[in-house]
């Protein structure tokens, strides 16, 4: 008997152990999880940010002080010093953040959360990921100066990984059970690798051509013109191009297009990732002083992407934003300068057909002979379950992304990327010298070798001039080359060269004293190399340019009010159109009722109205089902780009796309109004039987999805700004302004910042989203840029990095 | 006396335990004065569990209370328990007593069996 008690006794002892130690599904080890000596009790406290901390291979002392919105402010005395510190204060506040998102860049999710995260592995790796890491950080190591700062920023990181008190891990750390590995210069690497596949990892090759195919080239290009009717594009259109002297490829008379038949691609970026950025020179400004802004608009999340710091050592003064992993300021000014960055997408991703010897895949077709391939063997580690094995072949273009083990079936062939992604590139570099430049010279000097993600750097000098230069690695492409999949067998087809970077459009002090970008066209049809629609903005530039032009001369508070602007340029353009053509008559009381809201708007998607609602959701309706034709089939297909759509929508309202292919009869524009406003009055009607009035920021719920899957404990939710993806103030339901910043080029400098979070990354932390109220309401927070070290008002602690002996 | 005893001691041995082990430190101190201060019937189980129940949650409160329970708020959203930092602090405490007083009954089975 005393056995058997003691038997059930141990078990239960067991038992309770097991339970309250083990993840189970996605509930954390409870014991481990909740007790008040190692869970997530010890986070619920401020990070101690004084005091004397001994960092090793320091040379000097760091001062490290911090005002009231927590930005450090770092005083270093060399370089080296600096990017340890930078490393060390980053992982201090940013730790779980920075690690998660190199672990997503090199398709390593599924080792934290399981299979789940199988699938966005995969493609990470096919995609060729870490490929491309590799090869960027073979070039950064050739650098001294960047090698030297990368091996101190990983050795800053890993200082504060080592020291940490496990019982102070990071809350994700607990809730996943697990812990950090060590920060190494390829993470950094990755980090880049993220933004570059982020900001320039889309294209629409496949499904280009399967409307090709489909529709014939006279509609493919009614579809998806290389250039619209109207554009106003980065660099002004009266630019003379006659400086470039590049002789242009021409199409091969070898040209073939394989018109294969894609059922499924892989996924693309976010389709609204981009930004603003714009400077007025000295003379448009009121106050004499040159002024620059940048908002870059990407995924709205917790932590935020961005982590604002001051860098400096007695050779340059920076802040601004930065991003956890990557080492100096990317969007912020110094003593000299400023500088912005907006996405300058083209078309940079090309598809190869490959054809194989053979089965064993070994030799693929090039010209009149065979070329080997190589193979690269991932293994993609699963968390609780058997680890994946994916080979992948790689062929001179590059990888072979699709083929017969990833959404494809032929033995003997498959599609190979060719990204500019892929192509080693010091990207670190150009940020590093951007922070120290002084001049408009230093800052093209620092542009010059920058390859991926190609962006529009805005700039503004203290000494009133203004400049942006479009750089990146582009493709010095034959008209229409690589638009469409392309036969990788002739090698007439390969890239044949790169539009050298001189030649790189570029504006600097225009006669209309401004500059600006927002991610539409870059140039006009005169620019001599090829360029064609890549998914380019055709709203926001509009309504910037023209608010420029308006005014002789312009102030900080201007360019705070624009900014937060939410003309819906887009609206204005269709729906007076929309009021003219439809027939109203029969529409039911409350369907007027729901009518004569819209009809009363004036185009401004602010958060009391009603109007951005019922526009916001008949719009989604209309575009549909305009495009009917291109949904549902059993390849892929992309739908025409919203410009294109309301061109045709107000010029071509018989066209036979207008037809809606399920009905007998024949719809045309007039009718598709009529039947898209009232399934919107409908759905709206039934929204406030439930929600209550649909007013626009209620109705769209603006969030910030806490990085892993927007756990809602660690998001915020419904927030009151207006706004949508086309109007300057791009704020849409989970994406939007990340970043706004404006920078005043006096000497100092004055600058103003804001961004949807807060400076900590512990959502225990009272600076977790502290700044997000002010960033909703379109206010700003002042920028406090230190010229010395000593304490002032603002500053409410002190900690000090001395060299460990 | 008994009863007051093991109380004091589960308390003094969980909290110099916590200093160098995981978690399970409270069964172990739970495990520890189970062997040593034998109980009768029930309190076997449940003064050690009081014992932890109340290191525990007056500990966290402690921790919670000097910083607005701003974690707290949200682990009470994320577990669910509607948001309730006291709610939290109790589960806490359940979960730790928990753990004690299984290990006491173990403990005291470990010590009848050594007995003879």
């Amino acid at each position: 008997m005393r056995f058997f008690k003691f038997g059930i006794a141990l078990l239960l002892t067991i038992l309770i152990f097991f339970v309250l130690n083990t993840k189970l599904g996605s509930i954390p080890p409870i014991g481990k999880f909740l007790n008040p000596v190692s869970g997530i009790w010890q986070n619920d406290a401020e990070e101690t940010i004084t005091g004397n901390i001994p960092i090793e291979g320091l040379v000097d002392v760091v001062t490290v002080q911090y005002d009231s919105l927590l930005i450090p402010h770092i005083h270093a005395q060399n370089d080296q010093d600096l990017y340890k510190a930078q490393g060390y204060i980053t992982a201090k506040h940013r730790l779980w953040q920075m690690e998660f998102q190199t672990f997503a860049a090199a398709g390593r999710l599924s080792e934290i959360i399981g299979e789940k995260a199988i699938d966005f592995d995969q493609l990470q790796r096919r995609r060729g990921m870490i490929f491309g890491a590799e090869n960027a950080l073979q070039v950064m190591n050739k650098d001294p100066k960047t090698l030297q700062a990368l091996e101190a920023y990983r050795d800053g990181v890993n200082q504060y990984i080592n020291q940490l008190d496990l019982n102070k891990l990071p809350v994700e750390y607990k809730l996943l059970d697990y812990q950090p590995e060590q920060w190494t210069t390829k993470k950094t690497a990755l980090l880049l690798m993220y933004m570059t596949k982020m900001l320039a990892g889309g294209d629409s090759d496949l499904e280009y051509t399967n409307a090709l195919r489909r529709f014939g080239k006279e509609r493919f290009d009614l579809l998806f013109p290389d250039f619209y009717k109207v554009i106003d594009p980065v660099i002004p259109a009266d630019t003379n191009w006659d400086y470039i002297t590049t002789e242009m490829p021409v199409t091969p008379e070898s040209e073939l297009l394989p018109l294969d038949s894609i059922s499924e691609t892989i996924a693309k970026p976010h389709p609204n990732n981009g930004s603003n950025n714009w400077a007025v020179s000295a003379d448009k400004s009121v106050t004499g002083n040159a002024i620059l802004a940048n908002d870059p608009h990407l995924g709205l999340n917790l932590p935020s992407i961005w982590f604002v710091m001051q860098l400096k050592t007695p050779k340059h003064n920076a802040m601004g934003a930065t991003l956890p992993g990557a080492l100096g300021v990317i969007s912020g000014f110094n003593t000299d300068i400023s500088w912005g960055v907006t996405n300058a997408t083209r078309d940079v991703l090309d598809w190869y057909k490959i054809e194989f010897k053979d089965a064993s895949r070994k030799q693929y077709k090039y010209g009149n002979a065979w070329k080997n391939t190589t193979v690269r063997v991932e293994n993609i580690k699963i968390r609780g379950a058997a680890p994946l094995t994916d080979s992948i072949i790689f062929t001179h273009y590059g990888p072979v992304t699709y083929d017969k083990n990833y959404k494809g079936d032929n033995e003997k062939s498959g599609y190979a990327m060719k990204w500019t992604g892929h192509i080693g590139g010091n990207n670190q570099l150009t940020f590093l010298k951007l922070n120290e430049a002084k001049t408009y010279d230093d800052y093209v000097n620092a542009l010059k070798n920058y390859t991926a993600p190609a962006q529009n750097f805005a700039f503004a000098s203290t000494k009133g001039d203004v400049a942006l230069w479009i750089q990146g690695l582009f493709p010095n492409k034959w008209k229409g080359q690589g638009k469409f999949l392309m036969d990788g067998s002739n090698p007439d087809n390969e890239w044949q060269s790169f539009i050298p970077q001189k030649f790189n459009a570029h504006v600097k002090n225009p006669e209309r004293g401004f500059i600006s970008s927002a991610n539409q066209h870059p140039v006009d049809q005169s620019y001599p190399f090829y360029v064609f629609n890549d998914g380019y903005e055709t709203y926001r530039n509009r309504v910037i340019n023209d608010f420029f032009r308006d005014r002789a001369k312009v102030a900080v508070a201007d360019f705070k009010s624009l900014q937060n602007n939410n003309f819906n340029l887009k609206a204005s353009e269709l729906l007076p159109n929309i009021f003219q053509n439809m027939d109203a008559s029969g529409l039911t009381p409350e369907e007027k009722e729901v009518y004569a809201q819209i009809k009363g708007w004036d185009f401004y998607s602010e958060i009391d109205q009603l109007a951005p609602s019922i526009w916001d959701l008949w719009w989604t309706k209309l575009y549909d089902r305009v495009w009917d034709e291109l949904e549902n089939k059993d390849v892929a297909l992309d739908l025409p780009f919203t410009y294109q759509t309301i061109y045709l929508l107000i010029n071509k309202p018989d066209d036979a796309f207008m037809d809606i292919e399920s009905t007998p009869e024949k719809e045309t524009a007039k009718d598709l109004f009529l039947i898209t406003f009232k399934e919107t009055a409908k759905e709206l009607l039934a929204w406030k039987a439930e929600n209550g009035d649909y007013r626009w920021s209620a109705y769209k719920g603006t969030y910030l999805g806490h990085l892993l899957q927007a756990l809602p404990a660690f998001s915020r939710f419904d927030l009151p700004i207006g706004g949508d993806y086309n109007t300057v103030n791009a704020a849409s339901s989970n994406h939007g302004p990340s970043w706004r910043m404006i920078v005043e080029m006096s000497s100092p400098p004055k600058a103003l910042g804001i961004y949807p979070g807060g400076q900590s990354g512990n959502p225990g932390s009272k600076y977790y989203d502290n700044f997000v109220d002010d960033w909703a309401a379109g206010r700003y927070q002042e920028l406090l840029f230190m010229q010395d070290n000593q304490n002032n008002a603002q500053i409410m602690a002190t900690q000090t990095l001395t060299p460990k002996k | 006396m008994k009863p007051f005893l093991n109380f004091i001691v589960t308390i003094v041995v969980a909290l110099i335990l916590s200093q160098f082990l995981p978690w399970w430190s409270v069964m172990v101190a739970g495990f520890v004065t189970g062997l040593f201060f034998s109980l009768k019937r029930f309190a076997v189980f449940y003064i050690p569990f009081l014992a932890i129940f109340l290191f525990w949650s007056v500990y966290c409160f402690w921790l919670g209370n000097g910083h607005d329970f701003v974690m707290a708020k949200k682990i009470a959203v994320l577990l669910p328990l509607s948001g309730s930092p006291y709610l939290l602090i109790i589960v806490t405490g359940v979960v730790g007593g928990l753990a004690a007083g299984v290990a006491g009954i173990l403990g005291k089975q470990c010590e009848q069996l050594v007995k003879r």
